[in-house]
């Protein structure tokens, strides 16, 4: 009933090939749709909330095609990235004409649950303006669940939101997928997704790169080869021992620092202390050399 | 008229229309009119030729055009812009139910602010109501009704609808229609002089095309706009991250 289903779904804009023949399947619960900016994860969720048209290939939502078919919207609600919303109005006045323009039976009660999801009651009579980011957020969330739908599709939900906002929220879909929902979320930031206990789908330069488990996936990610920049008092013996260890791929002694290449990144930050201070050597500056979004989804691609 | 969503969409076109800087602009044009009719019936009491051009000329082709393109390219055309149109579209309301509110809502906002000051003119410029502030009028609530389906389908179509639009008014029907007779034939400006002149029935209007022309060709041209507004809304597409 719930399930959004992608069959070779391609979609260009001229020459340029936003998302190449994607087959997916994404059932009930959470699911995170990853990847660096550009990689087409927005393109994909606007073609499954049916705001942009497949350029080749099936794109079905609970059965239906999504694209010049309004009708999708009485089984999905979407959360937009972009903060417009009117602002003029309260949070309540939000929620309520959404309610009335899906011609609920009892706006009114449909309104009260909804934004008793979010937890927004106490700021309801207040005007969206007034609103912080992570505020605004809920009450676009409480517009999109006012109709209860099966599916719920979120367009990078936690950007620009702090720690503590970040993690109500994902408490929040964790509680809808639990309910049966089928809660669709993009995000580029791994750090973001920490606490996900879903599956994920990666998607890098328009292809679907990985797709499963996220621990699965998570602990390919944490123990992929590391890159450190390593500055200490004596760069050349530290750099001696250290090739010596199992967790060390290479070393290379450079006019900034010790660069340091290792296989395992727990057992290296574990045995980097150790070492430093058996040896009496001191340990000034640690940095990761590589910690850009692109090496990490590369790699995941390679694997 | 179209059932509850339609009032609702309505109602929050009215507001944020209403609530934006913009409509400081929409009441501007209105009352230079009104002053300057004013003031050129406190200074030619009695000239029979003023009248004609500043209601015609000035109110017909200049304030009407004007008020309608600010009010119908903004009515959905700012919500495409900033993104929030989203939140009304990913509802199973139906795109005419869209279209058709917010058409009707800058039918309204027009006549207020462009039709009744017009008429407000006539009446103080020809000193009652007289047949020339009559057709004056009567143009003028038909062209408000023709102009915004025309800026509404614009506002639908391009990114740039105040440009297009600006470009449409100012050159196709200032200098073209001035110049070239097929012009006038598409020109909405045409049609409400048209309109104007059955009931003015002043040779100084300039009124280029008969009442039935006029309705006819208006008829079709605001029909289509609306059917080709409504298409393209139902193919509103999000664009991607930037390449």
């Amino acid at each position: 009933m719930s399930t959004i289903e992608l069959s070779h779904v391609s979609r260009w804009y001229g020459n340029v090939v936003a998302i190449n023949d994607i087959t997916m399947t994404i059932g009930a619960g959470v699911t995170g749709l990853l990847g660096p900016n550009g990689a087409g994860k927005s393109t994909l969720l606007h073609m499954i909330a049916g705001f942009l048209a497949p350029s080749r290939g099936e794109l079905t939502v609970a059965g239906a095609a999504s694209w010049h078919n309004p009708g999708i919207y009485r089984v999905v609600g979407l959360v937009p990235e972009r903060d417009s919303v009117y602002s003029f109005l309260t949070g309540a006045a939000f929620v309520r004409a959404t309610a009335q323009l899906h011609r609920l039976p009892d706006p009114e009660v449909a309104t009260r649950r909804a934004i008793g999801i979010v937890e927004m009651a106490d700021a309801q009579d207040r005007r969206i303006s007034t609103y912080s980011k992570g505020m605004r957020q809920r009450i676009k969330v409480a517009a999109a669940l006012v109709h209860d739908p099966p599916v719920l599709l979120l367009d990078e939900p936690f950007n620009g939101m702090d720690p503590r906002q970040r993690l109500h929220m994902m408490d929040l879909l964790h509680r809808l997928g639990e309910q049966g929902r089928t809660i669709l979320f993009s995000s580029h930031i791994l750090e973001e997704v920490e606490r996900l206990s879903g599956t994920i789908q990666v998607i890098v330069a328009g292809r679907l790169a990985a797709s499963g488990d996220f621990r699965a996936i998570r602990r390919l990610m944490t123990s992929r080869p590391h890159v450190f920049m390593v500055r200490t008092s004596d760069d050349r013996r530290l750099g001696a021992s250290l090739i010596g260890r199992p967790a060390v791929t290479g070393v290379e002694l450079t006019g900034r620092g010790l660069q340091v290449r290792a296989s395992d990144y727990g057992a290296f930050s574990r045995e980097l202390a150790v070492l430093a201070r058996d040896q009496g050597i001191r340990l000034r500056e640690l940095l990761p050399a590589d910690e850009s979004l692109e090496s990490v989804f590369a790699y995941l691609v390679e694997t | 008229m179209f059932g509850l969503q339609g009032r609702v969409v309505a109602a929050i076109t009215l507001r944020a229309t209403i609530g934006r800087k913009r409509a400081l602009l929409f009441t501007l044009a209105p009352l230079v009119l009104v002053l300057v009719t004013v003031a050129l019936k406190l200074s030619h009491p009695e000239r029979a030729s003023w009248p004609v051009d500043i209601l015609g000329l000035f109110g017909l082709t200049v304030v009407l055009p004007l008020t309608a393109l600010i009010i119908g390219t903004s009515v959905l055309g700012a919500e495409i812009d900033d993104g929030s149109i989203v939140h009304l579209l990913a509802t199973p309301v139906s795109r005419t139910v869209v279209i058709g509110a917010k058409y009707a809502v800058a039918c309204a906002l027009t006549m207020i602010f462009a039709v009744v000051p017009i008429l407000v003119a006539g009446l103080i410029a020809t000193g009652g109501a007289t047949r020339l502030a009559l057709g004056v009028f009567v143009g003028a609530l038909a062209g408000s009704v023709m102009y915004n389906a025309v800026f509404v389908m614009i506002s639908v179509v391009t990114t740039r609808a105040i440009a297009v639009g600006l470009l449409y008014a100012l050159i196709w029907e200032g200098v073209l229609g001035n110049l070239v007779a097929g012009a006038r034939l598409l020109s909405v400006g045409q049609y409400s002089l048209g309109i104007a002149n059955s009931i003015a029935r002043d040779p100084r209007l300039n009124a280029a095309l008969t009442l039935s022309t006029a309705v006819v060709a208006g008829l079709v041209v605001t029909a289509a706009a609306l059917v080709i507004a409504v298409r393209r809304l139902a193919s509103f597409s999000l664009k991607g991250e930037p390449a």
